[in-house]
C-alpha cells in the first residue's frame, strides 16, 4: 500500500476498496519495523492514529470525506499537537504535552487524517542535518551513513522510506528543501505568510514557514492546499484566497522562462550535483522552456545576514524556555538565577546555545547597528536581487545544496561549514519567496534535488512546473531498496 | 549656589479594554490567580500575538489631547530580560517608533504660576504579571493574570523642578486620561502608576545621576518620596559622595527610600522589532475620525464654565475636576437654567453628602434630574431654602423626587399675601413694646419680627415675602 | 573577529545561560568563527538602504476587543514544573 500514490490511496478510500484503519495500520507496522533503526520519528502515536482512522472510515462510509480524509500524516515535531508530546527535538520540551493544536495540525485533524506521529528534527530547527536532536540523529534512508538533511530530516526520511504518505515540515533557512533534496522527495516552502505559524514553535519568526513534504508535486499540491490559508491568530499570515493548486497542474511549460543564476553555479558547487541540475534544466528545455541567464549578485551576503538575523530572533524567541511554566526545570535550583541558567543550559543542546548567544551578541549594546541593522539592509539587497531577476524570468532554477547528503558526523563539529551548506536556500528565506526541491537524480548514489524558486505567491505555478517535470521523469517514484 | 532639582516622570496608564493587548483573555481586577492567563499570556511555545483594535484610538486620543505628533507607522519592539513575571522573556513595547511621538505638552499650575511640561513620547506596551512573595516560604508565587494588560507609558521630559510640580503634572495626566475615557485612573488597583526619575545638579552644569522611584500609589506619597529623595541626594553630594543610578522603593511607614536593585548597568535590553507583529499604520482619516470624537478637555471646560455660566474660576475648576462631576453639573443646569444655584448645590449639599458617605458622583443616590427638580421648586418659591435641605435629605434616603417629598411632607410654602399679612398683624399686635422700640431706632429688632412670623407660620411662610411685608407694615 | 573569554561569559549572562570553564573556551573559539563570517558584511555599502524587518510589506491586522479565552488553569498548570494554589512557583525572589 505504501507504494501507491496519495491520489490512488484516496480513490481506493473513497470507493471503500481499502479502509483508513488498514492503511494506517500498514504504516504503523512499517514504522515498527523500520523506524527503530532509521530514527525518523520522535513520537509514534498508534492509538491516536487508529482512532482517527476509525473516524475517517465513518466519514467515508457516510460519503462525507474530503479527498485526504483517512490518509495518514506525520507532523514535524515543531507543530504543537494537542495531547501529544511536542519536543521540537529538545530535552527542554521532553515532557511537554501540548495543550493545543497548531493551525496545521488542526487543519489535518479536521479532515480526519490519522496522525502517525511526530518526526525528528534538528533541535529547535537549528541545523541542516537532523543530528542535533535530543533524540539522536535520523539516518538517510538511501544511505545510512548519510544525514537526511535538516532540520526537517525526520519528515524527509519518513516520506523517502515509505513510513508516511504525507508529512509536514518547516523551512527557516532551507529546512524543507535541503532534506527533500538529500532524501529524494518533493518539498515546498510557500511564500512567507501562506501557512499560519500559529502553534509552530518559533525559531526565527520572520523566516519560519511551514510547508509540505511528499513524494510528488501533485501530492504536495494536495497537502499544501490543506495547510495554507488565512488564520487570524497569526498577524503575519496573508489575508488572501488560496488558489486551487491541483487545478493548475495541467499547464504546459512551453515558453516558460527559466532564470539560471550564474552565482548558483560558481565554485563550491559539487560537479556531480551540477550535472544533475544541468540535466534537469535540459529536460525542461526539451519540454519547450527557455533558459535565461540571470544574476543574484548579493547571494554571498545572504549567509552572514541570515546567521545574524535568525539567531537574533531565536535568542528572543527561546527566552520563554525558562523552567517556570512548562518544560524542563533543573533539579533543586538554589535561587532564581540558578533556575534560569541551569534549566536552560541543561535543557538546550550545544548548537541552540551557540545560536542564542550569537543572537544575544548581535543585539547587544554597541553591536546592534554593525550587525543586526546591517544584516537587515543586506536582507533587502538580497530580496531586490530576486525582484530584478524575476523581471526577466518566470522561475529560477539551480541546486538546492552544493553537495549530496554528507556523512553523519562530517560537519557536526564545525558550525561554519554547516552554515555554508545552506547558501542556495537561505536567500529565498531572506526574501520570503516560495521555493521547492524536486528529485532530479543521484550523485554518488545519494539523491539530488532541483531547486525551483518563484516570485511571491507563485506556489500554483511552481507546483505545476514541478509536476510537468515529474510527468517525464521518475526520480520521485524511486524508493531506496531497503524500504521497498 | 543652591541645588536645582530635575524630575521626569514615566506614567503607566492601563487602558480600559475588555481583553489583553495581544490576546483574547479577559481583564478583571482581583480574579483568582492565573485564571485569566491563557496560552499566549503564559508564553506557550508557538503562540502568536494579535493586536487589540481598541488600544490604538485610545493612545491616539491621548496624543491629540496633548498636541503630540501621532506615529503614522509605529512599531512594536521586544525588550529582552528574564524575570518570572515576564513569561516570554521579553516585554512587547514600542521603542524606536512610538504611537504618540514628540511634541506633546501638558500645562500645570503651581502656586499660581503656569508651566508647560513636555511629553517626550507615549507608547503602547504589555504589562507583566505579579510576583507574590509571601504565599509560600522560600518561594515566590507567580500570577500571570495581569500579564498582557495594555498599558500606555507616558514619558515626560525632565522638565519638573520640584516635587510639587511633579505631582501637579501627574495629577493633570491622571485627570486627562480619565477625561478621555482611556484609563480608569484607579491608583490602588495599579491602573495608574507613576515612576519618578529624580536628580539634582548645580544650575549651568550637566544633569546629575538620577534615581528612579517606582510604583508609588498615591499623589501624597509621590510628593513625600520625591522630597526625601532630594534631601538624600543633597546630603550625599554635599558630603562628597556620588549618587548611584538605581531603582529605589519608597517605604511610606518609615518615610524613606531604599535601594531595590543596583544592577541597572547589567541591563542590556537588546530591543529589536518584534517579528511576530507588523507596523501599525495610522492614516490621516483615522486621526480625523478620532479627533471628531474627542471629548471636551478639562481646561476648555473650565474656560467655558466661566464664560457661559459666569462662574468664578474657583467654582469652574472644582466642577470640571472630573468628567462625571462636570457632566452631572451640566445636566442639572440644563433643567434649571440656573448655573449659580446649581453650582452651589452640586459643590455644597451634594458634595458634602457624597464625601460623608464616601461615594463618587456617579454613585450618587440623588440624580441630576432630582436635584434639578429640587432647585426648580426653590426657584418658583414652592419651598424655602430651609425646606429644601429637608427635601434633599429625603431624596438622598430614597423617598422619591422633590415633588413627591414636598407633597408627602406637606412642605408647601405660604405665599398668600393676605395670610402672611394676617400673621404679621397678629405678631405686631402681640409685641407692641418691641414695635415701639423698633420705631424708636432699634432696627435690630427687625430680625425678631421675622423670626416670630416664621414661627407663627411653622416655618412655611415665604421668607422674602415676610421681609417685604414686614418692612411695609413697620413704616 | 575574535571574542575574549570574558565577553563570552557576559553574553552567556545576557542569554540566561551558564557556561563552565571548558565550555566557555570551546564556545569562545566557535563563536569567534561564526562571527568571522559576519566580517564580509562590513565592507558592503548599505547607505540609503532601508532595513528590512519582514519579508512582506504588510501592516498589522487588528483583533476585535472581544473575550475569546476561557479559564483552563488546571490543564495549563498540569504541565508546570511547580505550581500550587494556582500559582507558578520559583525560588524566592528578593527585590
Ligand atoms: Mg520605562
Ligand atoms: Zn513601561
Amino acid at each position: 500500500m505504501h507504494t501507491l500514490s496519495v491520489k490512488e490511496m484516496s480513490e481506493k478510500l473513497q470507493k471503500r476498496e481499502i479502509t483508513s484503519v488498514d492503511l494506517t495500520q500498514h504504516y504503523l507496522n512499517r514504522i515498527s519495523q523500520y523506524d527503530p533503526a532509521l530514527n525518523a520519528y520522535v513520537t509514534v502515536t498508534p492509538e491516536l492514529a487508529l482512532e482517527m482512522a476509525k473516524q475517517a472510515d465513518a466519514l467515508l462510509d457516510a460519503g462525507k470525506g474530503h479527498a485526504l480524509t483517512g490518509i495518514p500524516i506525520a507532523h514535524k515535531d515543531i507543530f504543537c499537537s494537542l495531547g501529544v508530546k511536542t519536543t521540537c527535538g529538545s530535552k527542554m520540551l521532553d515532557n511537554f504535552i501540548s495543550p493545543y493544536d497548531a493551525k496545521v495540525v488542526e487543519a489535518t485533524r479536521e479532515l480526519a487524517m490519522p496522525i502517525l506521529g511526530k518526526t525528528n528534527m534538528d533541535e529547535f530547527a537549528m541545523g541542516s542535518s537532523s543530528e542535533s536532536s535530543y533524540y539522536g540523529a535520523t539516518l538517510n534512508p538511501w544511505d545510512h551513513q548519510a544525514v537526511p538533511g535538516g532540520s526537517s530530516g525526520g519528515a524527509a526520511a519518513v516520506i523517502a522510506a515509505g513510513l508516511a504518505p504525507l508529512a509536514t515540515g518547516s523551512d527557516t533557512g532551507g529546512s524543507i528543501r535541503q532534506p527533500a533534496s538529500f532524501c529524494g522527495i518533493t518539498g515546498i516552502k510557500p511564500t512567507y505568510g501562506t501557512v499560519s505559524r500559529y502553534g509552530m514553535i518559533a525559531y526565527a519568526s520572520s523566516f519560519d514557514q511551514g510547508g509540505a513534504m511528499t513524494r510528488s508535486a501533485e501530492e504536495a499540491a494536495w497537502l499544501l492546499q490543506v495547510m495554507a490559508g488565512f488564520d487570524e491568530r497569526d498577524s503575519t499570515c496573508l489575508e488572501q484566497e488560496v488558489p486551487d493548486y491541483s487545478q493548475q497542474l495541467g499547464q504546459s511549460v512551453k515558453g516558460l522562462r527559466i532564470g539560471v543564476p550564474a552565482e548558483y553555479f560558481e565554485s563550491g558547487l559539487d560537479a556531480s550535483v551540477e550535472k544533475v541540475v544541468r540535466d534537469a534544466l535540459a529536460a525542461y528545455e526539451a519540454l519547450g522552456a527557455e533558459l535565461i541567464p540571470v544574476s543574484l549578485p548579493n547571494k554571498d551576503l545572504a549567509v552572514p545576514a541570515y546567521y545574524v538575523l535568525a539567531p537574533a530572533e531565536a535568542s528572543s524567541n527561546l527566552s520563554r524556555f525558562d523552567g517556570v511554566r512548562y518544560g524542563y526545570r533543573c533539579e533543586n535550583p538554589h535561587d532564581l538565577e540558578d533556575l534560569y541558567h541551569r534549566s536552560r543550559s541543561e535543557g538546550f543542546g550545544a548548537e541552540v546555545k551557540r545560536r542564542i548567544m550569537v543572537g544575544a551578541y548581535v543585539l547587544s549594546a554597541g553591536y546592534y547597528d554593525a550587525y543586526y541593522l546591517k544584516a537587515q539592509k543586506l536582507r533587502r539587497m538580497v530580496r531586490d536581487d530576486f525582484t530584478k531577476a524575476f523581471e526577466s524570468c518566470d522561475v529560477i532554477m539551480g541546486p538546492v545544496a552544493p553537495t549530496p547528503a554528507f556523512n553523519i558526523g562530517e560537519k557536526s563539529d564545525d558550525p561554519v561549514s554547516m552554515y555554508l551548506a545552506d547558501l542556495y536556500t537561505i536567500p529565498v528565506n531572506l526574501a520570503g519567496l516560495p521555493a521547492m526541491s524536486v528529485p532530479a537524480g543521484f550523485a554518488e548514489g545519494r539523491p539530488v534535488g532541483l531547486h525551483l524558486i518563484g516570485p511571491y505567491h507563485s506556489e500554483a505555478a511552481l507546483l505545476n512546473i514541478a509536476h510537468q517535470y515529474q510527468q517525464v521523469t521518475d526520480w520521485h517514484c524511486q524508493m531506496p531498496a531497503t524500504y521497498e | 549656589m543652591t541645588w536645582e532639582v530635575v524630575i521626569g516622570l514615566e506614567i503607566h496608564a492601563q487602558l480600559t479594554t475588555k481583553t489583553k493587548i495581544f490576546s483574547g483573555s479577559p481583564i478583571a481586577y482581583g480574579a483568582e490567580p492565573n485564571t485569566q492567563a491563557n496560552l499566549l499570556d503564559l508564553g506557550m511555545p508557538g503562540q502568536l500575538p494579535v493586536l487589540n483594535k481598541a488600544v490604538i484610538p485610545k493612545a491616539i486620543k491621548f496624543g491629540l489631547a496633548i498636541g503630540a505628533e501621532i506615529g503614522r507607522r509605529s512599531i512594536f519592539d521586544r525588550k529582552n530580560y528574564f524575570y518570572p513575571d515576564l513569561p516570554k522573556g521579553y516585554q512587547t513595547s514600542q521603542f524606536s517608533f512610538p504611537i504618540v511621538d514628540k511634541g506633546g505638552v501638558v500645562e500645570i499650575e503651581v502656586d499660581g504660576d503656569t508651566k508647560k511640561i513636555g511629553v517626550t513620547r507615549a507608547h503602547l506596551e504589555e504589562d507583566a504579571g505579579k510576583s507574590l512573595h509571601d504565599a509560600f516560604p522560600g518561594q515566590t508565587g507567580i500570577d500571570l493574570n495581569r500579564a498582557g494588560t495594555p498599558l500606555l507609558e507616558i514619558v515626560s521630559e525632565p522638565d519638573m523642578r520640584s516635587a510639587k510640580e511633579a505631582v501637579a503634572y501627574a495629577k493633570k495626566v491622571h485627570e486627562l486620561v480619565q477625561y478621555l475615557g482611556i484609563c480608569d485612573g484607579n491608583m490602588q488597583e495599579g491602573s495608574f502608576r507613576v515612576d519618578s526619575n529624580v536628580s539634582i545638579h548645580k544650575p549651568g552644569t550637566p544633569f546629575g545621576t538620577r534615581a528612579e522611584l517606582k510604583n508609588i500609589n498615591s499623589f501624597k506619597f509621590i510628593e513625600q518620596a520625591i522630597e526625601i529623595e532630594i534631601d538624600r541626594q543633597i546630603e550625599i553630594l554635599e558630603s562628597g559622595g556620588k549618587v548611584v543610578q538605581e531603582t529605589r522603593l519608597y517605604d511610606a511607614d518609615k518615610n524613606e527610600t531604599r535601594s531595590m536593585r543596583e544592577k541597572e548597568e547589567a541591563n542590556d535590553y537588546r530591543y529589536f522589532p518584534c517579528p511576530d507583529l507588523l507596523p501599525v499604520v495610522v492614516t490621516q482619516a483615522d486621526i480625523d475620525a478620532i479627533q471628531a470624537e474627542m471629548p471636551e478637555l478639562p481646561d476648555a471646560k473650565r474656560a467655558r464654565f466661566v464664560a457661559e455660566f459666569e462662574l468664578s474660576d474657583y467654582d469652574a475648576t472644582l466642577l470640571a475636576s472630573s468628567r462625571a462631576m462636570a457632566d452631572y453639573f451640566e445636566a442639572v443646569v440644563a433643567l434649571t437654567k440656573q448655573p449659580k444655584i446649581s453650582a452651589n448645590w452640586v459643590m455644597g449639599e451634594l458634595s458634602k453628602s457624597l464625601n460623608q458617605h464616601d461615594l463618587t458622583i456617579s454613585e450618587s443616590p440623588v440624580t441630576a434630574a432630582q436635584l434639578a427638580g429640587l432647585i426648580n421648586r426653590i426657584q418658583d418659591n414652592t419651598i424655602s431654602g430651609k425646606m429644601a435641605k429637608q427635601v434633599f435629605d429625603a431624596m438622598w434616603s430614597g423617598e422619591g423626587d422633590a415633588d413627591t417629598v414636598i407633597a408627602e411632607k406637606g412642605l408647601k410654602q405660604i405665599t398668600d399675601v393676605g395670610a402672611i399679612e394676617a400673621m404679621i398683624d397678629q405678631v405686631l399686635a402681640d409685641n407692641a413694646k418691641q414695635v415701639e422700640a423698633y420705631r424708636n431706632g432699634q432696627e435690630k429688632m427687625f430680625g425678631f419680627f421675622v423670626g416670630q412670623v416664621m414661627k407663627a407660620s411653622k416655618g412655611q411662610a415665604n421668607p422674602a415675602q415676610v421681609n417685604q411685608l414686614l418692612k411695609q407694615k413697620l413704616q | 573577529m575574535s571574542l575574549e573569554k570574558n565577553q563570552v561569559d557576559a553574553i552567556a549572562q545576557l542569554a540566561g545561560l551558564s557556561v563552565d570553564a571548558t565550555e566557555s573556551e570551546q564556545l569562545t573559539e566557535k563563536l569567534s568563527n561564526v562571527l568571522g563570517i559576519f566580517q564580509q558584511m562590513q565592507a558592503i555599502d548599505t547607505d540609503g538602504i532601508e532595513p528590512m524587518a519582514h519579508p512582506l510589506d504588510q501592516v498589522q491586522r487588528l483583533r476585535e476587543d472581544r473575550v475569546t479565552e476561557t479559564n483552563h488553569r488546571e490543564a495549563y498548570q498540569s504541565i508546570a514544573p511547580a505550581a500550587e494554589n494556582g500559582l507558578y512557583l520559583v525560588p524566592q525572589v528578593i527585590d
